[in-house]
């Protein structure tokens, strides 16, 4: 593999493991969902990096969709957060756990 | 040769800044951060010969969703944590674990791939739209309005208040 | 064996109408009875039951009228209902299920002409004799109904063409014997009677249920001329030897045991003397409690094949006749002898089967209707003119009060006792005959013996209720009457019956229902004298000891007191059930079935699944933490494992 696309996936990778590693240790609701927003721009790098190398535009189509629904998500996500927020008054994971069994 | 260098300085940039993301006790320092990043790969992605990606990457995830996320952070006035970020215990050494086996993982696939050179590529916003709008994506791409639409009208629904 | 002639289907339908006309009165009666006791029509009702019974005989003579006249050649006619153009195997079925078809068809031979010429004449005769005894009755109505219904059941039992038909007209008497035994609901020795008859037969039944079964499985087919036209085509088994033909007769046997009140099924029989008296004459006498006779005749092409069953049913019936014999001569009660003779002669009619001599069996059947039903009928008579009085000690003297029921008693008892030329010697003289043909020199002696022992005890019955003084009291004494014609009547026409019945063929009637290959009828020459000679001794000593030395019987029982106590405990039969029941039956189902296997076991089983499932819930619950961060953790590593399996597997 040329190098340039290499670097790119290596880059790709250490952004999803950060982002990932980000989802389990932040506490508050909204940097959670920056973290997500971390890993889904790792994945788009490493769509176009392919798109890339293999020649395609494919990948590009496939970044276009994911933004969209990233945004979408994102929308939706802050509105949820929002609504947590009015019922609870804080903003820790921790705190929604309703669930217990 | 002005590429490679032009690469690592944005993808230290990027790296950097998405530690700052995770390592930051204030969210709305996080959210900054986050943007440097989204600016930096918007950058790399124009290296990476995919203008307009790159472009669309400033305009919707930097312009857009990143100012969503200033909106509510400053809505919701929303104070630095009290614990340090990392977590603590067990959750902790898991999480590095696993992220440790995750990368395991990918870095055994990037170092199985074979070299290959690059052929021409033309990523520009009319070929992109090409087959945008070809039948092969064009439902999907009608698809995504209406999802659009649909978070729309979740959102709202969501973040009325109740009277 | 052809089927009705389709020629007239009006002819055709009349073995239905004389089956259905019964049933029409119990309907009618049942349905509208209420309303008939109000508009005080209850009369009108019985009479109603009465004709419908005598329509029913004259129907029945018709159809035998008409069978004699296609006899020659045919052995009977098979009638399906009467669907015009429709034969048996095309008419209207009860059942029709894979291999099994069960049409609603009727038999009408030789043998079952004779039944229904029995049930219909002899229960119309009842039916008239109880409009007088039940005049006074305010459940009259009630009571003709049920005797309607029995008409019916037991013309459907004897008619029904295939052993389905028959059991549901086995099952119906059951339930009318039970229903009338009871019929003075109020008093509780009655129901209890009832009860205790409808359970032994039940008894019986599970073993006929399971003969039927057996049957089934063995030829195929459940008709009545199957059934006797395969036998012939079936090895023989010999005596010791225990194959399918044996089982299905050994198990029917039971079943007619239950309702002939044989031994061991003996014991409901003198309890249901609890019942009104004509019905005691009808039912236990005439007719229900043949039932079993007839149909262990109407197998006889299957009896016949299995020496071990004929012994089984000569033997229970010889051991039957002289046990029932000798606990009749320590009865009290008029009916309760009665009871007993019944039983015995019962017994007596199984021994001819069981030799072999069917056709006897039967004769003595249709005798003994006559002189049986006779004798009950007359004994109501003496109940009612003493107003309720049925112990034997307190009657006496009574020839001159009552003159009729006096002379109809008596031909009844020399009917049964034996003296010729009345019905009873010429039939009960066939049967010794038949035991002696068959070289059963031991059943030959039991069953002399027991000849002795009825006319004694029959003779006692006679002489304690008529001659003698009137041991009663005074006002008992006072309306002593005799009873009304409605009442006369029918006595007078069974006492005609029981003297000349005898005369009748009816061995060489019915021979063609059994398809045995034509013998020559043998004689023992000395037999008529030595019968007659012990039915004049036996009358002859009771005579001695009731008439002439009044005192005696007292002292014999005096000096023989363990044996008395045998007898007057009727052998303890009723005394060892009520142990079985009592500790066997229900105490084994309380502490083996109810606490063993339905606590321990089926709630165990049901609780316990309720309970283990309850505590793996608690179990797995621990899972659901509400702690959100710990999900994740585990959807990352699901996912890395996924990764990890797709990477690395081999």
């Amino acid at each position: 593999m040329e190098a340039l696309t290499h670097h790119a996936l290596l880059l790709s990778l250490a952004l999803f493991a950060v982002g990932v590693a980000g989802v389990f240790l932040r506490r508050n609701v909204i940097t959670v969902l920056m973290c997500v927003e971390l890993m889904l721009n790792a994945v788009n790098l490493a769509f176009v990096a392919f798109s890339r190398s293999l020649g395609t535009l494919d990948g590009q189509v496939l970044v276009f969709f994911v933004l969209t629904v990233a945004a979408a998500e994102a929308a939706v996500g802050l509105a949820i957060v929002i609504a947590l927020h009015r019922n609870r008054d804080t903003l820790d994971v921790d705190a929604f756990s309703l669930l217990k069994g | 040769m002005i590429d490679a260098v032009l690469f690592y300085a944005f993808a230290a940039l990027a790296l950097g800044s998405a530690l700052v993301v995770v390592g930051q006790r204030n969210p709305l320092y996080s959210a900054f951060a986050l943007i440097v990043t989204l600016v930096s790969l918007s950058a790399i992605f124009a290296l990476l010969g995919s203008p307009f990606i790159a472009v669309l990457q400033l305009v919707v995830y930097a312009g857009a969703i990143m100012v969503l996320f200033l909106f509510v952070l400053m809505l919701l006035n929303v104070k630095p944590e009290g614990d340090p970020p990392a977590g603590k215990g067990v959750l902790r050494t898991a999480a590095f674990l696993l992220v440790a086996v995750l990368v395991a993982e990918v870095g055994t696939v990037l170092w199985r791939a074979t070299a290959r050179v690059p052929p021409v590529f033309d990523a520009s916003p009319r070929r992109v739209a090409h087959l945008l709008f070809s039948p092969q994506y064009v439902y999907v791409f009608e698809a995504t309005s209406i999802l659009i639409l649909a978070a729309l009208v979740g959102a709202v629904a969501l973040a009325r208040k109740e009277t | 064996m052809p089927e009705a002639i389709l020629e007239d289907p009006i002819l055709n339908a009349l073995p239905f109408m004389v089956l259905l006309l019964p049933l029409l009165g119990f309907v009618v009666l049942a349905l509208f009875g209420d309303a008939i006791r109000r508009e005080g029509r209850s009369f009108g009702a019985c009479v109603l039951a009465c004709v419908t019974v005598i329509v029913s005989f004259g129907l029945a003579a018709w159809s035998v009228v008409r069978l004699w006249r296609l006899l020659p050649g045919h052995d009977g006619l098979r009638f399906a209902q009467p669907t015009l153009g429709r034969g048996l195997a095309d008419g209207l079925s009860w059942i029709d299920v894979g291999g099994l078809r069960i049409p609603f068809s009727l038999l009408l031979d030789p043998l079952s002409a004779v039944m229904i010429l029995v049930v219909t004449g002899v229960g119309a005769i009842i039916h008239v004799y109880s409009l007088g005894y039940m005049a006074h009755d305010e459940d009259r109505v009630r009571y003709f109904s049920y005797m309607n219904l029995f008409t019916f059941f037991m013309l459907l039992l004897v008619l029904g063409g295939n052993l389905p038909l028959v059991f549901v007209g086995w099952e119906g008497v059951g339930l009318c014997s039970y229903l009338l035994i009871g019929f003075w609901y109020r008093k509780k020795s009655a129901t209890d009677a009832g009860m205790k008859a409808f359970v032994v037969n039940r008894v019986g039944d599970a073993g006929l249920i399971l003969g039927m079964v057996l049957a089934f499985h063995a030829f195929g087919s459940l008709d009545l001329v199957d059934i006797a036209s395969n036998a012939g085509s079936l090895a023989p088994e010999a005596l010791g030897q225990v194959g399918v033909v044996t089982l299905v007769c050994l198990l029917l046997f039971l079943g007619a045991c239950g309702k002939s009140a044989q031994i061991p099924l003996h014991v409901w029989l003198p309890d249901a003397m609890e019942g009104p008296t004509p019905v005691s004459a009808l039912i236990h006498a005439a007719t229900m409690v043949t039932a079993g006779v007839y149909m262990v005749a109407r197998l006889a092409p299957l009896y016949s094949r299995s020496a071990t069953a004929l012994a089984v049913v000569a033997i229970v019936g010889v051991v039957t006749a002289l046990m029932a014999a000798t606990i009749a001569l320590v009865q009290t009660d008029v009916k309760k002898v009665l009871a007993y003779s019944t039983i015995s002669q019962l017994g007596y009619m199984f021994l001819a089967c069981g030799v072999g001599a069917f056709g006897v069996a039967v004769f003595h059947l249709f005798t003994h209707a006559f002189f049986k039903a006779l004798l009950f009928l007359g004994s109501g008579s003496v109940i009612h003119a003493l107003g309720g009085e049925q112990d034997m000690r307190r009657m006496g003297g009574l020839r001159t009060r009552i003159p009729w029921t006096f002379w109809t008693f008596v031909v009844g008892t020399a009917a049964i006792a034996g003296i010729p030329p009345l019905a009873g010697f010429f039939s009960k003289d066939e049967i010794l005959e038949g035991t002696l043909l068959a070289g059963e020199r031991g059943l030959f002696a039991i069953g002399l013996l027991t000849a002795l022992l009825t006319s004694f005890y029959m003779a006692r019955l006679l002489f304690l209720t008529f001659f003698g003084r009137f041991r009663g009291d005074h006002e008992t004494e006072h309306h002593i009457h005799e009873s009304p014609w409605s009442m006369l009547a029918p006595l007078a026409v069974l006492a005609v019956g029981a003297a000349v019945t005898g005369f009748v063929e009816i061995p060489a009637i019915v021979a063609p229902a059994f398809r045995f290959p034509h013998v020559e009828a043998l004689h023992v020459a000395w037999l008529p004298y030595a019968a007659t000679l012990v039915a004049v001794a036996g009358i002859a000593a009771a005579g001695y000891l009731y008439l002439l030395y009044t005192d005696l019987p007292g002292r014999i029982a005096a000096s023989l007191r363990p044996l008395e106590r045998l007898l007057q405990a009727r052998y303890g039969f009723d005394e060892a059930y009520g142990w079985l029941v009592r500790h066997v039956v229900v105490g084994g189902s309380q502490s083996l079935l109810w606490k063993g296997a339905d606590v321990a076991l089926i709630d165990g089983a049901v609780n316990g699944a309720g309970t283990l499932t309850l505590a793996v819930a608690r179990m797995v619950r621990t899972a659901q933490t509400g702690f959100v961060r710990g999900y994740v953790l585990v959807i990352l590593g699901g996912a890395v494992a996924v990764l990890g399996y797709l990477l690395w597997r081999p």
